[in-house]
Formats: C-alpha cells, sequence, structure tokens
C-alpha cells in the first residue's frame, strides 16, 4: 500500500448511533493541544475526499442504509477506525430494540479504539497504528493499484 | 521551447512548486497563529500525490464529460496565467492587451468551478455553484475599475511589461493616493477570487461541507485543490506586479512574501461573511472606493 497515503490521512467522521461524547473526545483529538496537522490529519466534510472514517456508536436500523451508501461512496484506499465501546461490543447499548449489532458486521474495520470515551492520546495512538500496519502490509489484495472510474 | 516553457519553468512543474511553498506558508502560518507546530514542508506535496493515487468516483446522474474536464480547465488556465506573468516579468516579453488575456484567463477557475459544482447532480454542490456564480458578479466590478485606474494612471498601458516598465521609471503605483486605494480594493476583491475567509463563501466547510467540491475524489480534486493554491499563489503575484512594480530582486520576493502573509493574516482573523452582506460589501462600499480611486487618478493624484 502507499506510503504517501500514510502522511496526508483526510479523516471524516461518522456518528452512527452514539452518546455524542466519543464525538467530543475525536474534536479533541483535532484542537490546537494535539495538532493532529503535525502528522497529516486532517477532518474533511465529504466522505468523497476521506482516506479514513472515524465511527463512533452502535448502528441502528435507521442509520444502516446510510453507513453502507457513505462506505460504498468512499474512494479506494481507504480505512475505517471504530472509536469507543459502542463501536466494538455495543457497550451500553447493548439489547437495545433497534440495535442491528456492531459496525464490524456490516463494513471491515482496521483498527478499534476500545474506551468509554477513549481519550484523544488514544485514538492518535490507534491512527499511529493503523500507519504501521499500512506500511508494513506487503501481502495484502491493497497491493495492487487501485485504477478505473466508478459511477457511484 | 515551447514546451520547456509550458511544462518546466515557468510552466507546470514551476508554478506547482513555488504553489506548494505558499500552501505550506498558508499552513504554517495559520498554525502558528493558532499556537501549533503546523504540518512539515512537503504536507502539500504529500496531500496532493495521495489524490493522484486515489480513485476517481463520478456521481451518479451527473454529466460525466464537465465533471471531469472543469477541474482540468481551471488548473490549465492558472498555469498559463502563470506562464504569463513570470515570462513577462523576468524578460518583458508580453504582448499587447496581455492584461486582459490574464484577467479573462483569471476568471476560468471560477467558472470551472461552477460548471463542476453544477454537474455534480448534489445539492449542496448546487448551492455552493451558486454561491460561486453571485461571488464573480460581486467582486468583478470593483476589480476591473482598480484595473482601469492602472490604465489610467500608466497613461493607456494595456501590457503588463509596460506597466512594470512604467513603474521603475516613474515610481510603484501604490505610492500615490488613487493607486493605494486601488490596491486596497484589488486585495479585497483576490481575497474572494481565492474563496479564502471572509469571503470563502461557496465552499463553506461548515456549513454546506466544501460545496462544489463535494462530490469530488481522487484526481480531479486533486487538480481542483491544486488550482486553489495556485491562484494563492498567483494572485498576490499579480498584485505584486500591477502594483509593486512586479518581482526583480530579492526585495521584490520579500515583497511578494509579505502580501501573502497579508493574505493570510485576513483570512485567520476574520469570520466568514454571509452572500447577501458580500453583494453588498462590494457593490456598495468597495465599488465606490474603486470608483474614487478613478476620479483621483484621474485628477492626476
Ligand atoms: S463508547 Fe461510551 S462514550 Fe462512546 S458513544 Fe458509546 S457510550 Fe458514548
Amino acid at each position: 500500500m502507499s506510503r504517501i497515503l500514510t502522511r496526508s490521512i483526510w479523516v471524516y467522521h461518522f456518528a452512527a448511533a452514539p452518546c455524542n461524547n466519543c464525538d467530543i473526545e475525536i474534536l479533541d483529538a483535532l484542537t490546537p493541544k494535539y495538532d493532529a496537522e503535525r502528522f497529516g490529519i486532517k477532518l474533511v466534510g465529504s466522505i468523497r475526499h476521506a482516506d479514513c472514517m472515524l465511527l463512533t456508536g452502535v448502528v441502528n436500523s435507521k442509520d444502516l442504509p446510510r453507513l453502507m451508501s457513505i462506505y460504498q461512496q468512499a474512494p479506494k484506499p481507504f480505512f475505517v477506525i471504530a472509536v469507543g465501546t459502542c463501536a466494538l461490543d455495543l457497550g451500553i447499548f447493548r439489547g437495545s430494540y433497534n440495535v442491528v449489532g456492531p459496525p464490524d458486521k456490516h463494513i471491515p474495520i482496521d483498527a478499534y479504539v476500545p474506551g468509554c470515551p477513549p481519550k484523544p492520546e488514544a485514538l492518535l495512538s490507534a491512527v499511529v497504528k493503523l500507519i504501521e500496519k499500512v506500511r508494513n502490509d506487503t501481502s495484502k489484495p491493497g497491493k495492487k493499484k487501485v485504477k478505473g472510474i466508478k459511477k457511484l | 521551447m515551447i514546451f520547456v516553457d509550458y511544462f518546466i519553468f515557468p510552466g507546470i512543474v514551476f508554478t506547482m512548486i513555488v504553489a506548494f511553498i505558499v500552501s505550506w506558508i498558508d499552513r504554517k502560518v495559520t498554525a502558528l497563529l493558532q499556537w501549533r507546530v503546523g504540518p512539515p514542508l512537503l504536507q502539500p506535496v504529500y496531500d496532493f500525490l495521495k489524490l493522484m493515487k486515489k480513485e476517481t468516483l463520478i456521481p451518479k446522474g451527473g454529466s460525466v464529460t464537465v465533471f471531469l474536464l472543469s477541474p482540468v480547465i481551471s488548473f490549465s488556465a492558472l498555469v498559463l496565467v502563470s506562464l504569463i506573468l513570470v515570462k513577462t516579468n523576468l524578460n518583458g516579453m508580453g504582448f499587447v492587451g496581455d492584461l486582459f488575456v490574464v484577467i479573462y484567463l483569471l476568471l476560468l477557475p471560477s467558472f470551472a468551478v461552477i460548471m463542476g459544482g453544477a454537474s455534480s447532480a448534489n445539492p449542496l454542490a448546487s448551492l455552493g455553484a451558486s454561491r460561486e456564480m453571485k461571488m464573480v458578479l460581486s467582486y468583478e466590478l470593483p476589480f476591473i475599475m482598480s484595473v482601469c485606474t492602472i490604465l489610467i494612471k500608466t497613461g493607456g498601458l494595456i501590457d503588463i511589461a509596460g506597466i512594470i516598465q512604467y513603474q521603475q521609471n516613474n515610481g510603484v503605483l501604490i505610492g500615490s493616493l488613487s493607486g493605494f486605494l486601488a490596491f486596497f480594493v484589488t486585495l479585497l476583491c483576490f481575497q474572494s477570487k481565492m474563496a479564502q475567509i471572509p469571503f470563502d463563501i461557496p465552499e463553506a466547510e461548515q456549513e454546506i461541507m466544501g460545496g462544489t467540491m463535494i462530490e469530488y475524489s481522487g484526481p480531479p480534486l486533486g487538480f481542483f485543490v491544486a488550482s486553489r493554491w495556485i491562484l494563492m499563489a498567483l494572485l498576490p503575484y499579480l498584485a505584486v506586479i500591477l502594483f509593486m512594480g512586479g518581482i526583480g530582486s530579492y526585495i521584490g520576493i520579500l515583497k511578494y512574501i509579505l502580501l501573502v502573509v497579508v493574505v493570510i493574516l485576513i483570512k485567520n482573523t476574520n469570520p466568514r461573511l454571509r452572500i447577501n452582506q458580500t453583494l453588498r460589501l462590494f457593490w456598495g462600499p468597495v465599488t465606490l472606493l474603486a470608483a474614487l480611486s478613478v476620479v483621483l487618478a484621474m485628477m492626476g493624484l
């Protein structure tokens, strides 16, 4: 996979059905205190610009179609980081009537950040681990070049 | 020779390098103003190369040709402008009327943005395109008026080399009262041409999520982003040429960098205006200022 990608990660923030505390921590990680722009990390408003999706919360029946349509519109190569306990194993929303499972039942996830909510440091370290994974990744179908124009 | 000119020295490669540097200055100064460290020097290069490697997606229901063509139009028009400006400034190789050619070519990126937004089949992109149209309507009038000031001051010179020559003989235009007013007006117009805060209304990240750019991905987005950076590098350069006598020595480069930093400071210390406020600002006070500078220039001030 391309090394360039690891130096310029534009993240898109998708809040499936969180309690919104994880989202606040994500915004914390982008504030001047942690200065994620040092590593080329930037928050973008459209999934088509993004390289990485930060996904918080459980997936419920209402936002499953939206999650799927957004994930399909992501330009590959693309990574997903699940943030918070909810996105790992449903957390406090387990057993709720409208929950259709944790996100990794529906889309592939590349990194998990546990915590309720996780600290901004945990988020940044997840990004670092993801970068290492991408850099050391020599096998994988990711090696093959992504080419061509898709209509979506 | 033409190939070297267009592709290497004042052409694509050189323009891109300058655009990368200016964009880095922009991000670094912004970061310093917010007490951050900021990105490394090569960050714009990484961003651009990464976008070149990503997948190209086309919105369903959009027009494929226009959608893919508009970033290329915007990019190539700007490279042409840079070619004309740098060549004229360094070698004095202009032609009569190149000032007007530059003004027309500088309009093309705005049209490309409008076309790209309109062909995206996305409500937010259409909103951005319509805002961009209103922006063009609002800033073009005072800008042309301040160019008129230059024409009157220099006694009807319509070639850039002549304007630079005139300033070398008779002192820079910004030194006179009318020249200073025209420079101020031009700076405001350029700020909105570059779509920088306070006038980044067409792509307001917080309200319409990047507006006209929202459906772009991969290389087309890369070309649009690169055109933004080139605009940010070129327009201060044009202002230096028109009002401060061009870049002839180290002092000239210093003037240029100072102007770039002024643009960045304006961008970082102002909130975004609404579209109706912008229209009122440009057609009201700014046009009046431009008219005043024309009248002053006619009186010889
Ligand atoms: S993991 Fe905890 S903090 Fe995060 S969204 Fe779920 S409940 Fe809220």
